[in-house]
């Protein structure tokens, strides 16, 4: 290696190749934001008043973190570590100033040229927001310094002691997420009757107008003093929790999930229409990403067309609740219908599943991914116009009456009720599959099919109830979905819907139902769904890009997903060094003569 | 640990199998007898691993019959076999990689409900291989190759089997492991289970083995005890390597 290593640590050389190539990407990243718009997208949406918007916070923390991330000092086992000193300083200033001289060019570029024709966002609004309408000789040298500043603030994080960069992390987060969801801590607020906060905090001048500045120092404040006060326990009380033994884990779990039931039940009482409206999407994809979960996580089996059972359960549910049926409307109650959706669903499960299951991986992949278009197609057709209204669809699904209650969709709560029962249903469920004998015949089904067969496990049977299983939980979100929005469309069982269901198993945690449960509340409760927005409205347009990326990242630096069952994560990260452990293995068995007696 | 008298355990009488159009075992006639140690012979393609899937049930022969205790269970599925005391090893031990040692046991049991008898031969297996209960809730796919080897026989007892297939059981270990896996084979067959492997290592396989078939292209080319095939003069040229070192 050519670093040498001074013992003051300070005067190491400035690594030139991995600084320009960090700030290279930095630049990248700053034009290519600016050119899909998301600056002047999201620069109505104030988050402190008067000083920044979302549209600059998406420029500015890119700088940050490249800073940050181009001057991290990987640390390998039993070697000594590279002090990190100025040198590194001028790395994150480097790759914070490529940065700066990137979105220079593109100041210039906007200024010169007109490539509008391609590039949509091309737009004298990006030049006025670059240069914040002061014109070029303005913009250019704040936006060097800016970036080369933020630069060096990021490798300056590292210098910090561990304890100032979480706080600093900690406040930073805190101030920018209670901008952000400004809408629903209003709501909150609302609920609790804690107006007088939300006033206090918000610039409020009509609509979501952002913190003011003094609020947000005062909020860092206490941020800031958070840590201080509860003086790290918790995180003591979480690794406290790690390191427990199963019994007290187990114990704690519970707790915690009554924790989250009593919560589940109780708060919707006192939130708003718009917190209950979210929560009632994300557990309407909980149910469906539930049932995925265990057709892809359990049992292997990668099914992309899982949205035809949503269908099966929605247009079931109106047909048979709906005054407007076409052809047959008995109007019967929810109840009776949910009869008929399990049987439908079961139905289409073994037919769908049936035809596709001797076949593996992609193959089946891309099966299941025609048969869901099929689907839809097939309700969409001029040929089953007559049943079941063709792109009108059928609408007016008769309410749910439950006794006193009445579940429809201009009452969110009563939505939201009717969801938290299925999906407590579906997690029993799930709960208890996995730990059962079929959700071991899953399991082994998916490790090794034909070792399986041969263990006596019958494959095929094994597939067909995960096929089933994972219908039913999807048709009856689909039954709620209809009871909901009063009517079903086509539209509202593209394959998007699939795929976005397989990203939320797939970021949450495969295999895993808290993973599944937090992977729906995050992408569903912030980003929203293909169809229904997300706490972040103003993502709406930028939506598929972000779970694309996020999905990209997620497999790059964290494939066992947000919250990894401890299977998982250890197999994932096991898979990494298991082929050094298999070249070593050789050596190893070599000098094995332990011979068992 | 000779025959006798007794009826076999398994048998195979005039089998034949296809894979799709192509005839893979030609007439091949079996009969492994209670408390034997045998094997069935023979190079790359001769038909052997289909000879222990047909055995288990996963290839359907199109002609002859196969005997389990002297029933015909041609039709019966592989859970009819594996409950009535048939486990196979399966080639490159093949466990569930990322699934625990435990619940690899556990699937070996997969059929059995008992939960005492399944915890008592758990119990049995860490008699049998102390290492493995060290191993209990360690990922299958991050042992040695020893180990793995430790934990395929385990979890094939675990099904409370009257007869071991094991598939090549020499494939993919350390020269050191082969000679220790034999011993092992031997060991478990002294104690009274009937095995029944397949090998391409004849020389290997023949010397702890009381009798044995060569498999040719399908059909049984030889059938014979032990001893006389190690003799063989065509075998020797063929399969044993006439400059044996013993």
């Amino acid at each position: 290696m050519t670093a040498t290593l001074a013992p003051s640590g300070s005067s190491v050389a400035l690594d030139w190749r991995r600084a320009l190539l960090w700030g290279g990407i930095c630049a990248l990243s700053l034009v290519s934001v600016s050119l899909i718009g998301l600056p002047v997208g999201m620069n109505k949406r104030i988050l402190i008043e008067p000083v920044l918007s979302l549209g600059y916070l998406f420029l500015l923390w890119i700088p940050l973190v490249f800073g940050y991330v181009a001057t991290t000092v990987v640390v390998l086992e039993g070697v000594e570590a590279r002090k990190s000193g100025v040198a590194d300083l001028l790395a994150g200033l480097t790759a914070g100033l490529m940065g700066g001289i990137g979105l220079t060019l593109l100041m210039v570029g906007l200024d010169t040229v007109n490539i509008r024709k391609p590039l949509v966002n091309w737009s004298p609004q990006l030049f006025r927001l670059l240069t914040f309408e002061r014109g070029l000789e303005f913009g250019i040298p704040v936006w060097l310094g800016i970036c080369a500043g933020l630069g060096l603030v990021g490798a300056v994080l590292h210098q910090l002691p561990a304890v100032a960069r979480r706080v600093m992390s900690w406040v930073l987060f805190g101030v920018m997420a209670v901008a952000i969801l400004e809408a629903v801590i209003d709501d909150l607020a609302e609920g609790f009757h804690l107006e007088w906060l939300t006033d206090a905090l918000y610039y409020k001048k009509g609509g979501t107008e952002g913190l003011t500045v003094t609020s947000a120092v005062v909020l860092a404040l206490v941020l800031a003093a958070l840590p201080v006060v509860t003086g790290g326990r918790v995180k003591a009380a979480v690794d406290h929790y790690r390191d427990a033994p199963s019994e007290d884990r187990r114990r704690t779990s519970l707790v915690l999930f009554g924790a989250i039931a009593v919560a589940c039940v109780g708060l919707p009482m006192i939130l708003g229409g718009i917190v209950n409206e979210l929560l009632a999407n994300v557990g309407l994809f909980l149910l469906l990403a539930l049932g995925l979960n265990i057709v892809v996580g359990l049992a292997g089996l990668l099914d992309l067309g899982y949205v035809a059972f949503f269908a099966v359960g929605g247009y079931t549910t109106s047909v048979l609740t709906s005054s407007n049926s076409p052809f047959f409307a008995p109007e019967w109650h929810f109840g009776i219908a949910l009869l008929f959706v399990v049987v439908m669903a079961a139905v289409a499960g073994l037919l769908i599943g049936a035809p596709v299951i001797r076949m593996r991986g992609d193959y089946l992949a891309i099966v299941t991914l025609g048969f869901g278009e099929i689907v839809r197609l097939l309700f969409l057709s001029d040929w089953l116009k007559p049943y079941f209204g063709g792109s009108q669809g059928i609408t007016k699904v008769n309410p749910v009456d439950i006794g006193p209650f009445k579940v429809q969709g201009s009452d969110p709560r009563s939505v939201f009720y009717l969801v938290l029962f299925f999906c407590a249903l579906a997690i029993y469920v799930s709960w208890r599959l996995q730990g059962s004998r079929l959700g071991r015949a899953w399991m082994a089904t998916r490790e090794d099919e034909q070792v399986a067969e041969a263990m006596g496990i019958n494959t095929v049977n094994a597939k067909l109830m995960a096929f089933v299983v994972g219908a039913t939980m999807a048709a009856f979100s689909g039954a709620v979905l209809a009871a909901k929005v009063g009517s079903v469309f086509p539209k509202s069982f593209e394959i998007l819907v699939s795929i976005i269901i397989l990203v939320v198993v797939i970021v949450g945690g495969m295999g895993n139902i808290a993973g599944v449960m937090v992977g729906s509340l995050v992408l569903i409760g912030i980003l929203g769904g293909p169809r229904q927005p997300g706490l972040l409205q103003e993502f709406q347009s930028y939506k598929l890009l972000i779970y694309g990326a996020l999905l990209v990242f997620m497999m790059l630096k964290r494939p066992e997903g947000l919250v990894p069952s401890a299977r998982r994560s250890r197999e994932l990260h096991q898979d990494e060094y298991l082929q050094d452990a298999w070249l070593g293995d050789e050596a190893e068995t070599e000098g094995d003569q332990g011979a068992p007696s | 640990m000779t025959s006798g008298e007794a009826s076999p355990l398994l048998e195979f009488r005039q089998v034949n199998t296809h894979y799709g159009a192509v005839h893979i075992l030609k007439d091949v006639d079996l009969s492994i007898y209670p408390g034997e140690l045998v094997c069935l012979l023979g190079g790359n393609a001769s038909g052997k691993t289909t000879t222990l899937k047909t055995l288990l049930g996963m290839v359907i022969p199109t002609s002859g019959e196969v005997l389990l205790n002297g029933e015909v269970v041609n039709g019966k599925p592989t859970s009819f076999r594996v409950e009535n005391g048939v486990t196979m090893v399966p080639e490159n031990r093949r466990l569930f990689k990322r699934l625990s040692v435990r619940e690899n046991l556990e699937l070996g049991a997969y059929l059995r409900n008992d939960r005492d008898g399944i915890e008592a031969d758990m119990e049995r297996v860490f008699g049998l291989f102390p290492r493995v209960k060290e191993r209990i809730g360690q990922k299958a796919g991050t042992l040695s190759g020893g180990e793995q080897q430790m934990v395929a026989i385990g979890r094939a007892l675990m099904s409370r089997p009257t007869v071991l297939l094991m598939d090549e059981p020499s494939m993919g270990l350390a020269p050191a492991l082969v000679q220790q896996n034999f011993e092992l084979i031997q060991q478990i067959n002294d104690d009274g289970m009937t095995v029944f492997m397949v090998e391409q290592n004849a020389n290997m396989a023949l010397s702890i083995a009381d009798r044995g078939w060569v498999l040719q292209s399908g059909a049984v080319v030889l059938d014979d005890t032990a001893e006389a095939l190690l003799a063989n003069p065509e075998m020797r040229a063929a399969y044993l390597g006439d400059d044996r070192a013993d």
